[in-house]
């Protein structure tokens, strides 16, 4: 008997049926778009695999993060992928506290070194040495540093962690940093998001545990299977913005009448996320169903990119905030009156010199 | 017609009209012509020039556009035909450009000047300067060129070749998105989106790439209508028959 219990072992522990497990596997496969072969390979892999332990780490954040994970919508996922994993260390969650706390996290590296799966909600402020976010009387840099070094692999929750969010938006005064600038030895997914989609969260883990290697990441690093495709690719008003059919003004018919939200700054044409398909609380609704555009929570630097009302980043380095196509019809104005002066002296000084020719 | 040996040892095509006074004793001008932009490159021109006016006027209306159209969406395609036009003159673009490349190899002399402005030549930065002079109205007359006049190189290939090669790049790395990943697009294209950041700052420097054209077809159709009037080489007609016409017989 293994000292850590199976995933099959705690989910009968907690009183769920085998035929509950057998369904959740099948949901989990069809969830990971592997098809129905796959069902009983996550079986088999729930049966006789040790429970994983993972240290969950928090920094600089809002622990958006964690409220969503708590929230996953399919029952099983919410009773049990917390107790499939070994959470061993989550200072929102855990029970202990203060001393204690820290020393199951210092036990959880030691025992696992190379074996755990560090998750890091938020990131780290690098200005002052780090004095921005203290964890335990010492920097959270230090315990990102500390933690990662014998971590197996590296995930990244949300966008703080994987972009830096809200506190690295200009003008940044804690320095604060995506997580892939302090740890660049390891393996990290990010999985981007304020917060990321339940369901793409448990997702993420759950094929981490099945298959024992990474998801399949694109050049960012985020899991294919969940940021390969736009908000916009997805989108149930797709059709309304290729008719071109647009909500002009919140209050117009348009509006009522669900077209696409494209005009009102909507940025689901460039977020990559799956919200379109996943959608948010059980799959109850996602941002655009509501009736209000996408604001890329998920994309690098949003908070940046200008108003969430507008299609166009505002451009700072103009003094005045302008966007491209307000600085585009200046610049051409302005060169038109300069043509339209030359044109006039060239007329001028052509008709001056007229005589001079022959 | 003779073939005329030219100082880099190029040969040109060329044919001289030429008449004195005639017995009437009415003046006559001597016209030198020269055979420059080969059927080819001409007919790059003019693709481009059609591609890039579709490009403006459709990109303008994907970024801001035009009212709603009544009716059901099963009824109306408008946005889907104007990513389509941008999207098949883009490809237009982009393959005239290509083979504007292969021409650089195999067309005459002039073929290549788009590309390969002398830039450590201290004659061309001479010339430069005096192009300048002469659109400043310092210079009373402008020199002759057979293909095109230092200044006006050095800005087609700062305005045209690198904007074209930038609208190139980043909108087919736009359109890697619509295609998907592990597309084509995507395998070629698809690494300028992380390198500007994101999509939507992509989305940010292809409008400015087209205001940089913008501003470049404007300069360019005025020096080109303006020195077509003024210079002593003819312009527009070139561009349609591929002779350069000389309007004296002066040096340089």
């Amino acid at each position: 008997m293994s000292q850590i219990e199976t995933f099959y072992e705690v989910m009968r522990r907690q009183g769920i049926t085998r035929r509950s497990f057998l369904k959740y596997c099948s949901l989990t496969a069809a969830a990971l778009g592997l098809g129905p072969t796959f069902a009983p390979k996550i079986a088999h892999a729930m049966e006789t695999k040790e429970r994983t332990p993972v240290i969950w780490l928090h920094g600089l954040e809002c622990t958006c993060c964690s409220e969503s994970f708590i929230r996953s919508a399919h029952p099983l996922v919410k009773d049990v992928v917390l107790s499939m994993i070994s959470l061993d260390y989550d200072d929102t969650l855990m029970a202990s506290a203060g001393h204690q706390a820290e020393a199951i996290l210092e036990e959880t590296i030691q025992k696992y070194k190379g074996k755990y799966i560090l998750a890091v909600e938020g990131n780290p402020p690098l200005n002052e040495d780090g004095m921005f976010c203290i964890v335990g009387g010492k920097p959270f840099l230090d315990q990102l540093k500390h933690a990662a070094k014998d971590a197996a692999a590296v995930i990244a929750w949300g966008s703080c962690a994987s972009w830096g969010c809200v506190q690295a938006a200009r003008p940044n005064p804690t320095q604060a940093v995506p997580i892939h600038k302090v740890i660049t030895d390891k393996p990290i997914i990010k999985v981007p998001g304020c917060p990321p989609i339940a369901e793409v969260m448990t997702g993420v883990i759950t094929y981490m545990l099945t298959f024992g290697r990474l998801p399949e990441l694109d050049r960012q690093g985020r899991p294919k299977m969940f940021y390969s495709q736009r908000i916009h690719d997805k989108c149930y008003r797709r059709p309304h913005f290729d008719a071109g059919q647009f909500v002009e003004e919140w209050d117009d018919e348009g509006a009522r009448k669900g077209y696409c939200l494209y005009k009102v700054g909507c940025k689901g044409p460039t977020t990559y996320n799956a919200c379109s398909t996943v959608r948010w609380n059980e799959g109850t609704s996602f941002p655009i169903q509501a009736g209000h555009g996408c604001i890329g929570c998920s994309e690098d630097g949003f908070w940046d990119k200008g108003s969430f009302y507008d299609r166009l980043t505002d451009i700072h380095q103009f003094g005045i905030e302008k966007n491209a196509d307000e600085i585009g019809t200046a610049v051409a104005g302005g060169v038109g009156a300069a043509i339209a002066t030359h044109a006039a002296v060239s007329a001028i000084k052509r008709a001056q010199h007229k005589g001079d020719q022959e | 017609m003779t073939t005329l040996i030219d100082e880099e040892g190029n040969s040109e095509k060329l044919s001289v009209a030429s008449s004195n006074s005639d017995a009437n004793g009415v003046k006559m001008r001597k016209q030198t012509a020269v055979y420059v932009y080969e059927a080819p490159l001409r007919l790059w021109h003019w693709v481009t020039v059609l591609s890039v006016i579709t490009l403006c006027i459709t990109g303008y209306f994907i970024g801001s556009p035009l009212p709603t159209m009544p009716g059901e969406a099963s009824d109306n395609y408008l946005m889907g035909y104007i990513r389509f036009a941008h999207f098949a003159a883009g490809y237009i673009v982009a393959v005239a450009f290509v083979g504007r490349i292969y021409w650089a190899f195999v067309g005459n002399s002039h073929a290549r000047e788009l590309f390969l402005p002398p830039l450590f030549s201290r004659k061309f930065w001479r010339e430069v300067v005096h192009e300048v002079r002469w659109y400043l109205f310092i210079e009373k007359t402008p020199k002759k060129y057979i293909g095109h006049n230092p200044l006006g190189q050095l800005a087609m290939f700062g305005f045209f070749v690198v904007g074209i090669t930038f609208m190139i790049i980043t909108g087919f790395a736009l359109y890697s998105e619509g295609l998907g990943q592990g597309s084509w697009a995507d395998i070629a294209f698809g690494w300028v989106i992380p390198l500007m950041g994101q999509s939507q700052d992509v989305h940010t420097w292809h409008h400015l790439g087209m205001w940089y054209l913008i501003t470049f077809v404007m300069i360019h159709v005025y020096v080109a209508i303006r020195e077509d009037i003024m210079s002593r080489q003819s312009l527009i007609s070139t561009m349609i028959g591929g002779w350069r016409m000389f309007k004296d017989d002066k040096p340089d």
